[in-house]
């Protein structure tokens, strides 16, 4: 049987349609041009991953995805960014719920000066996702499991979340993230204040969290672009050199700048 | 020779020592044809401060020591006879000074020669009328020996003087010949230039923490002379405070502590949420342009002068609460009450409050703020659940120090909450505060015996110590605060 019934294809459809599609995108910081005509599709439960080397502009874009940038009074965005088809940069969209389904976890730990518990139950207690402390409880439990960090401080919630380690600290913000029950996490060289080992944990949790989550990852490491992620795009100096899946782009890169770079001529 | 013409020669020397210095290692150096250690102009530095230096050390020390050494020994001179019935061996020591600058100035306008002044005497010339002339007026008949000590104290100033000169215009030469011998190519310079620097550094900062000592000292010393003549169980829990300059008074500092602390907290219930929101508002909200311009205009409040401020609690606030608070709710009739130096005095403290609290707020790392907007928090849940509890030591800090400014506060509570020491709780009362009451006791024609004026000093410590616990504990929670982000 070749053909599909409706709901199937209307399935295959939506599962093939990207979560993310960039259309000509432009990044202007105050009169420099950052980031020029970027076009990229990112799919769905997947990892892509930004490479290219320092001020290439792959975290300005990541930034604009959940529109951090705003935060910049002169950063300026023009072109169409859609998510689910809806465009990001629409007067009607809400950047603080945006952000809610685009979840960020930045490049040096930044846990709140709260407790390990408060830290994750931050979000869920802003949106409202709770409606008592049972529940609240659960997403807690449920968030840092999914970080895979719970074994490690079930023992000590209430302990301030700055005394655990840098590689605990990035979980805990990982953790922080997955609470507020976001589609999108962008993460902004996550492990580049982390030592190896931490590396290695937070990379083995980005593969998990890959069945519920679209994520979005900007490294310095092609090694790490590598491990993790399913496609890749190449940076340099603005401008979406090339994209495609990371076996591709890694062992047969159509461009010459990815060559040199991927072979380490530069960056 | 005078001091000041002393210490230009001694500056002089070291000008002068400067150029010798440089040309000296210059001119070794291409003698010996190697490289100097350090820039010329360091060899010229070197001469002049060791020229300079240790004679000035020496005219200060000298300047510090002579007078005490010859008021005591000519004050030995003055039998107990000479001392009048009821006067102080100090005030005859204050008439032996002046008769001798007295017969210096008869010297210079009245063509007195040394050798009339050995040959002038106290029982046969008319001393007081021929001061009088140059326009030193003294109260009675000068006694024989009064007159020879101040004969006594004359000369042995001057002689003092003499050797003082001599001495130090010796060092100056000496210590600066003995620097231009040293002056080789291969001599450090530089790194003495150094060594002087921070003993410089060193000198300047022992300078504060030695008045702090001294005021402190005396103020111990003071309130411990008071506490010998009034009980401390009187001054610490009477809750009277009523002093009769005839003597039996009562001194209970409990209701200018009461005044102190009311007052206080009424100013800082004004500037506390007034100062934390500007500092919001400045720090998150506001865009550059405008805080650049806001920000000095606030702290233009901290510049006021507070007689100023006084005089606003005085002639506006104070009648104001007055007609249209106090007396429509039949609270009272006075316009100096607490309310009005409170309110005025926390309008004076919001820039201490805003100004410390916004570079606080500045100092949470913005990986905070990115956090927590990365959350999908709005600007206001930010604030208020991630920074401000991550600025709150600092805060807490910047509050205690506009607490303990505002306990030290005096004027705006003389013109504003009035004179009278109460103990009540109706805010639109006058009531007093302990600067104020030091201020009092303090000012008229009184002498330093009694318990009356002495209290001041008894208050005044009791003040102090308040203060420092509060600047002390304010210092512990922005220390501790800093350790968190570095």
């Amino acid at each position: 049987m070749n053909q599909m019934t409706e709901v199937e294809q209307k399935a295959v459809e939506m599962l093939n349609e990207p979560k993310i599609v960039a259309r000509n995108v432009q990044v202007y910081y105050g009169d420099t041009h950052a980031i020029k005509d970027v076009d990229v599709d990112i799919p769905a439960q997947s990892v892509t991953a930004f490479i290219g080397p320092s001020g290439c502009g792959k975290s300005t874009f990541l930034r604009t995805l959940n529109r951090m940038n705003d935060t910049i009074d002169i950063c300026r965005v023009e072109g169409d960014i859609l998510i689910d088809g809806e465009d990001v940069y629409d007067p009607k969209v809400d950047p603080v719920q945006l952000r809610a389904k685009v979840g960020m976890v930045f490049q040096k730990p930044n846990p709140f000066p709260k407790s390990i518990y408060d830290n994750v139950a931050y979000g869920p207690r802003i949106h409202g996702l709770s409606r008592n402390k049972t529940e609240l409880d659960e997403i807690v439990t449920s968030s840092l499991q999914k970080a895979g960090l719970w074994d490690e401080v079930k023992d000590r919630l209430d302990a301030p979340g700055t005394g655990l380690s840098g590689g605990q600290q990035q979980r805990l913000c990982i953790a922080r993230a997955i609470a507020v029950n976001p589609e999108i996490i962008l993460m902004d060289e996550p492990c580049s204040a982390l030592d190896p080992i931490a590396t290695a944990k937070v990379e083995e949790l980005i593969d998990e969290l890959r069945e519920n989550y679209t994520i979005v990852i900007v490294t310095h490491s092609m090694q790490q672009a590598a491990r993790v992620s399913q496609r890749t795009a190449f940076f340099h100096l603005g401008v979406l050199v090339e994209e495609g899946p990371t076996e591709d782009i890694f062992t047969n890169p159509h461009d010459k700048r990815t060559q040199d770079y991927i072979t380490g001529r530069f960056g | 020779m005078s001091v000041g013409i002393l210490i230009l020669i001694v500056l002089g020397l070291a000008l002068l020592g400067y150029f010798v210095g440089r040309q000296r290692a210059l001119s070794k150096a291409a003698n010996e044809g190697r490289k100097l250690h350090s820039l010329p102009s360091y060899y010229g530095q070197f001469l002049a401060l060791f020229t300079a230096v240790p004679a000035l050390i020496l005219l200060a020390a000298w300047l510090f020591v002579q007078p005490m050494l010859i008021e005591s020994h000519v004050s030995g001179l003055i039998p107990d006879s000479a001392i009048p019935e009821g006067g102080a061996r100090s005030l005859v020591m204050s008439d032996v000074r002046r008769i001798a600058d007295g017969l210096d100035a008869l010297m210079e306008q009245g063509g007195l020669g040394e050798e009339d002044l050995t040959r002038m005497r106290a029982d046969l010339t008319n001393i007081r009328s021929r001061l009088a002339e140059v326009g030193i007026a003294l109260g009675s008949n000068v006694p024989v020996e009064v007159f020879d000590a101040a004969k006594t104290y004359r000369s042995e100033k001057n002689t003092g003087s003499l050797l003082m000169t001599i001495a130090v215009l010796g060092l100056s030469l000496a210590s600066g010949g003995w620097a231009f011998m040293r002056i080789r190519p291969e001599l450090r310079a530089r790194n003495n230039s150094e060594t002087f620097v921070k003993a410089l550094l060193l000198g300047s900062s022992l300078v504060a923490i030695l008045t702090t000592v001294g005021i402190v000292g005396s103020l111990l010393f003071e309130t411990f002379h008071f506490f010998q003549i009034y009980p401390a169980k009187d001054f610490f829990f009477s809750t009277v405070w009523n002093p009769q300059f005839r003597g039996g008074s009562d001194l209970g500092i409990l209701p200018l502590l009461w005044g102190t602390f009311y007052v206080s907290f009424v100013a800082l219930v004004v500037a506390v949420p007034i100062g934390l929101m500007i500092a919001i508002y400045l720090s998150e909200y506001a865009g550059r342009a405008l805080r650049n311009l806001a920000k000095p205009a606030i702290e233009v409040l901290a510049g006021i002068p507070t007689i100023v401020y006084g005089l606003f609690a005085l002639i506006t606030v104070g009648p104001f609460l007055r007609d249209w608070i106090a007396q429509p709710m039949g609270l009272g009739t006075s316009s100096s009450s607490v309310l009005t130096a409170g309110l005025v005095m926390g309008i004076m403290l919001i820039p201490f409050v805003s100004s410390l609290s916004d570079d606080i707020i500045n100092a949470v790392p913005q990986a905070m703020r990115d956090g927590s907007y990365g959350l999908g928090a709005t600007q206001s849940e930010t604030i208020r659940q991630v920074i401000l509890p991550a600025a709150l030591p600092g805060v807490v800090g910047a509050i205690l120090l506009a607490a303990s400014r505002a306990i030290g506060e005096t004027m705006i509570v003389v013109l504003g909450a009035g004179a009278a020491a109460r103990l009540g709780l109706n805010p639109f009362d006058a009531m007093t505060t302990v600067t104020v009451k030091i201020v009092s006791q303090l000012t008229g024609d009184t002498e330093f015996a009694s318990p009356e004026t002495l209290v001041a000093f008894a208050l005044g410590l009791t003040l102090f110590v308040f203060t420092l616990g509060l600047n002390v504990l304010a210092l512990y929670i922005v220390r501790k605060y800093r350790e968190q982000y570095e």
